[in-house]
């Protein structure tokens, strides 16, 4: 549990507001060296009345910290979503921690009311890793970006995936370096002008979903950041997957990359060059759902449905997001506009042990074969003589 | 045999048994011929017989060099007595060479007139040719001067195993030989044979074959010293006038690796250790793996980074958040130890030194992370620095860490190096009621809670934990608005958190022991050392005393922050001289702090100091 009797209590705090407390050392003094009290708004939520018993609101997911993202970013959307979703799932709130790195979207955890940690360039798998194999009570929440995530944390994205502890990683790909003011980041286009490469990009782009199925990813999942609904209900999936969740969200830059993925989530034309995944179901899209996807040999075509084409529903390939192999998976990550309509939704979703389980089976059965661990036995072996 | 008897007995002489106080043996062959074991196995049965040990292994970054190289060998020395030491020796008395290439690396360590056995076996002309020996040593003057036994122990071993009827390959059999020359050695200074004989069998339990063999071979080398009259005396060293009590022969990473658990136990926490693997610190990982039964969580991670972030976020949830690396490893961690400055979080950071920079020496032994350590990250970012000084007192060092590392909540570094790592030597266990319970509190009232608001005498901020209702609260590397924690750039803000966090590490002098002064509290001289370095500089100053000499010594534990009569102590003598392995660095840090106008005296060759080096050095102040 989170508390050891003591309590907080013991020794008095020092809450007098900087100007009244002294501080001695290096610098000797440094009264009336305290901070403007009204340089950001107030804002620990400690403190608050608790939420009234029953269900939780959106509300109740929101800090009363100002959000500071650029106006009409599509990071907007995506807390709106996630605020949205969490009293569906139940979680007490003081048991979610939002676990975040660098970058615009790293600011995220500061907006959502629960408990946050915004760390490191790179490095919240990491963080996050510590914070679930030593807790795995609580429900832990990765959010990052194109540039934090692969870029400069790809080794842990990697490995955190890989490990199958049960975190929610959300990556917010927006294919360009926002906080920095426009460089190329590891999933912009090959050639893109960007302040970075005045003459294009020559490195070629990672597909973030090929990298996270290829780490052994148990749950990956595709949405888009203004399809708010679709949104949702992939979050909750993914909160609700046992194991790591892969989450990534086209989400628009509007000041350095505006329109990234328009070509094909604008509203009128994303029903012809978008998939909507679903488990069971034939893929299949197209406003009057002419259209599909089967196989073709070894690879995926778009056939023609209905008319005289003789080809219906039937003859499409029909997604099963629970398969094993991650080959169909792959593949689909894989398809892109204009080839393919780009497909959304859950690609993969499979049962792993999580790694916080096998670390707590391994202490249990350690102490079940031999006894829980006694101070003086483990001091008290070894080389031991006595000298009278 | 004769052929092989430097100089022949008197015909019917009894041997001698001659009593001395103090011996270091070092045994140095191939790193395949097993002398790290056969060097332990005479120091277990040395300390069981009650002698005083202290050990320095001395083995190549190699795995496996090329057999019979130079860069292949491997050393380890011994010290042993029966009075109180401290150090492995400054200089070999006894060298056990297995080859050439053994016997050119360490002959310049033999102390003049020192004993060397060397099995002769192995001096052949492609050896010879491995270790640059244009001519055979054994048939030239190269050993003019040393006490020399020519021993053939590879055919001895070989032909005593085959009467035997031990049904191993050839190969096999002559992996026995380093046991066949502990049995020589276990003659010639008078030892029992038997612990030895029961780590065998245990060891072996599942290979009988082996078993045998390797008992044969110990026994063997032991009947052949006794019988064969090689040897004109056999030596005595008597037991130790120690403190009564229980000892355990430790090294400084096994004492490293408890010393945590206890911490963890004495805080009531579990303990987490992030760490990758790494020479020389990696033993504690392996340590803490085995003890899974303690609730201990041991990851390994993809990288240093993350192993540090990992230990972050098990401190965060109210785990003992623990890393273990070596200096190369903490130059990479260094950003996350500052976020753990700027969150305010308990870490302890072991940074098990060896050589650098860069890849350096991985196996060697050094001190030059200590600015690393003090003041290696951006910004102004401070924490706690504290370092064992022997083997032994890694233990409770381990626990100091932790506990600092609660009160103050902050980032402590724990400097080990790997002389200490690797070395051995008698520690007397302490009764687990003995140790101090480690005072962790969480907040859990969400009234007027802050999480960055101070305690009054520490200056910590409140440690709450996700999970505990009410206190939900973001922390995070952005600069922390006094009290609130939010995100702040204002600049009166940013000036007075940063004092605020130096402050904080400051306070910490209040709760660290005042450095003891060995020898008088005013005089001439004042040797100022930290870390492994203790054992040389204590020795040294003892025998200089003992001589008159107007000498002291102090030794800090702490270095960051000093404990706060180091300045009164420094101002008390004419000169202060700090024997560092580095370039000065704990010098120009008492210099900076206190204007003193300490020297420094420098070593830095992978090697601990010997105590007539330091001596002599001294002296020059005298």
């Amino acid at each position: 549990m989170s508390t050891n009797g003591n309590g907080s209590n013991g020794k008095e705090v020092v809450q007098k507001g900087a100007d009244e407390t002294s501080v001695e050392g290096i610098g000797g003094n440094v009264s009336g060296a305290g901070p403007s009290p009204e340089s950001e708004p107030g804002s620990v939520t400690a403190g608050k009345a608790a939420p009234p018993p029953g269900k939780l609101t959106k509300a109740d997911f929101s800090s009363d910290q100002e959000v500071r993202w650029c106006p009409g970013c599509g990071d907007y959307a995506i807390l709106n979503s996630v605020q949205k979703v969490m009293p569906d799932l139940g979680i007490p709130r003081e048991k979610i921690v939002f676990v975040s790195g660098i970058g615009c979207s790293s600011r995220f955890p500061y907006y959502m009311n629960t408990y946050g940690f915004h760390t490191i360039h790179g490095r919240a798998p990491a963080l996050a890793t510590g914070i679930k194999a030593s807790n795995p009570e609580l429900s832990v929440w990765v959010v990052t970006g194109d540039g934090d995530g692969l870029s400069i944390g790809g080794n842990h994205f990697m490995h955190a995936i890989r490990r199958n502890l049960d975190l929610n990683i959300i990556l917010f790909n927006n294919r360009i370096y926002g906080l920095t003011k426009g460089q190329y980041s590891p999933t912009s286009e090959f050639g893109k002008k960007t302040k970075s490469t005045p003459m294009g990009v020559i490195d070629y782009p990672v597909t973030p979903l090929s990298l996270a199925i290829a780490s052994e990813a148990t749950f990956v999942a595709r949405a888009i950041d203004i399809d708010v609904k679709h949104l949702s209900s992939i979050v909750e999936s993914a909160a609700k997957h046992k194991g790591v969740s892969f989450v990534e969200v086209y989400q628009n830059c509007n000041i350095f990359n505006d329109g990234a993925f328009e070509h094909f989530t604008e509203r009128t034309v994303r029903p012809e060059r978008v998939l909507y995944l679903e488990h069971g179901k034939p893929m299949v899209f197209g406003k009057n759902r002419d259209r599909g996807i089967r196989m073709n040999g070894t690879r995926p075509e778009v056939i023609q449905l209905g008319g005289e084409t003789g080809l219906n529903e039937s003859d499409c390939l029909v997604h099963d997001m629970h398969i094993e192999d991650p080959s169909v998976a792959f593949m689909l990550a894989r398809m892109e506009q204009p080839e393919f309509p780009q497909p959304v939704g859950i690609f993969r979703d499979v049962r792993r042990e999580t790694y916080e389980d096998l670390l707590a089976h391994q202490i249990e059965e350690s102490i079940a074969r031999t006894g829980r661990g006694q101070l003086h036995k483990l001091i008290h072996s070894g080389d031991m003589w006595v000298v009278e | 045999m004769s052929a092989i008897i430097e100089n022949p007995p008197v015909e019917g002489r009894e041997r001698d048994v001659e009593e001395v106080e103090t011996v270091t043996i070092r045994f140095a062959g191939d790193s395949g011929d097993g002398m790290q074991l056969t060097g332990t196995q005479f120091t277990n049965t040395s300390a069981i017989v009650g002698n005083d040990i202290s050990t320095l292994p001395d083995f190549p970054a190699e795995i496996r060099a090329p057999a019979g190289s130079l860069p292949g060998v491997s050393g380890f020395q011994l010290n042993f007595s029966s009075r109180d030491i401290r150090t492995p020796g400054d200089q070999p008395n006894v060298l056990v060479a297995m080859n050439p290439a053994a016997l050119k690396v360490n002959l310049p360590d033999l102390e003049d007139g020192g004993t060397l056995l060397v099995n002769t076996d192995e001096f052949n002309k492609e050896n010879l040719k491995k270790a640059n020996y244009a001519s055979n040593p054994l048939e030239d003057d190269t050993l003019k001067g040393y006490r020399v036994h020519r021993l053939p122990i590879s055919t001895v071993n070989i032909r005593a195993l085959q009467e035997a009827g031990v049904k191993l390959s050839r190969k096999e059999m002559d992996r026995c030989k380093n046991f066949f020359a502990l049995g020589i050695l276990y003659w010639l200074y008078d030892r029992p044979m038997e612990p030895t004989l029961e780590w065998i069998r245990s060891k072996f339990k599942k290979n009988e074959e082996v078993m045998r063999a390797n008992e044969v071979a110990l026994k063997t080398g032991y009947n052949f010293a006794d019988t064969t009259e090689v040897f004109t005396t056999h030596y005595k060293v008597k037991k130790a006038a120690t403190a009564p009590g229980k000892y355990r022969k430790i090294t400084g990473n096994e004492a490293t690796a408890i010393g945590f658990i206890t911490a963890a136990e004495l805080a009531g926490r579990p303990l987490f250790y992030g760490s990758y693997p790494i020479t020389p610190a990696s033993d504690i990982l392996h340590e803490l793996a085995r003890h899974k039964n303690f609730g201990v969580k041991t990851f390994q991670a993809e990288d240093e980074i993350a192993a540090v972030c990992a230990a972050i976020g098990a401190s965060f949830t109210g785990h003992v958040g623990l890393t273990g690396t070596s200096g190369p490893g903490v130059a990479l961690k260094q950003e996350a130890i500052g976020l753990a400055v700027m969150t305010e979080l308990p870490l302890v950071i072991v940074n098990v030194q060896r050589g650098g920079p860069s890849t350096g020496l991985p196996t060697k032994t050094e001190q030059a992370d200590l600015f690393q350590a003090v003041w290696g990250r951006n910004g102004e970012c401070p924490a706690i620095v504290i370092a064992p000084a022997t083997p032994a007192e890694c233990f409770s060092m381990a626990i100091e860490a932790v506990r600092l590392a609660y009160r103050y909540m902050t980032p402590v570094f724990y400097l080990s190096d790997g002389y200490l790592a690797n070395g051995a030597e008698p520690w007397l266990v302490p009764e687990i009621e003995d140790l101090p319970k480690i005072d962790v509190r969480f907040a859990d009232d969400p009234a007027n809670f802050m999480p960055y608001a101070r305690d009054e005498e520490t200056l910590a901020r409140p440690y709450a934990l996700p999970g505990t209702p009410g206190l939900e609260h973001r922390i995070g590397g952005i600069e922390k608005q006094h009290l609130t924690g939010n995100v702040n750039y204002d600049p009166e803000n940013h000036h007075f958190m940063v004092l605020m966090r130096q402050a904080k590490v400051d306070r910490a002098a209040q709760d660290i022991p005042a450095v003891e002064v060995y020898g008088d509290p005013t005089g001439k001289v004042l040797v100022l050392g930290w870390g492994s370095t203790y054992g040389s500089i204590t020795s040294a100053v003892e025998k200089l005393r003992a001589e008159g000499k107007s000498v002291s010594s102090a030794h800090l534990r702490h270095l960051n922050p000093f404990p706060s009569n180091l300045g009164d102590v420094l101002r008390s003598f004419e000169r202060v001289i700090v024997p560092e392995m580095n370039l000065g660095q704990l010098c120009t840090m008492i210099r900076a702090k206190y204007l003193v106008d300490a020297v420094p005296f420098s070593k830095v060759k992978g090697r601990p100091f010997q105590i007539r080096e330091i001596a002599k050095k001294v002296e020059e102040y005298l």
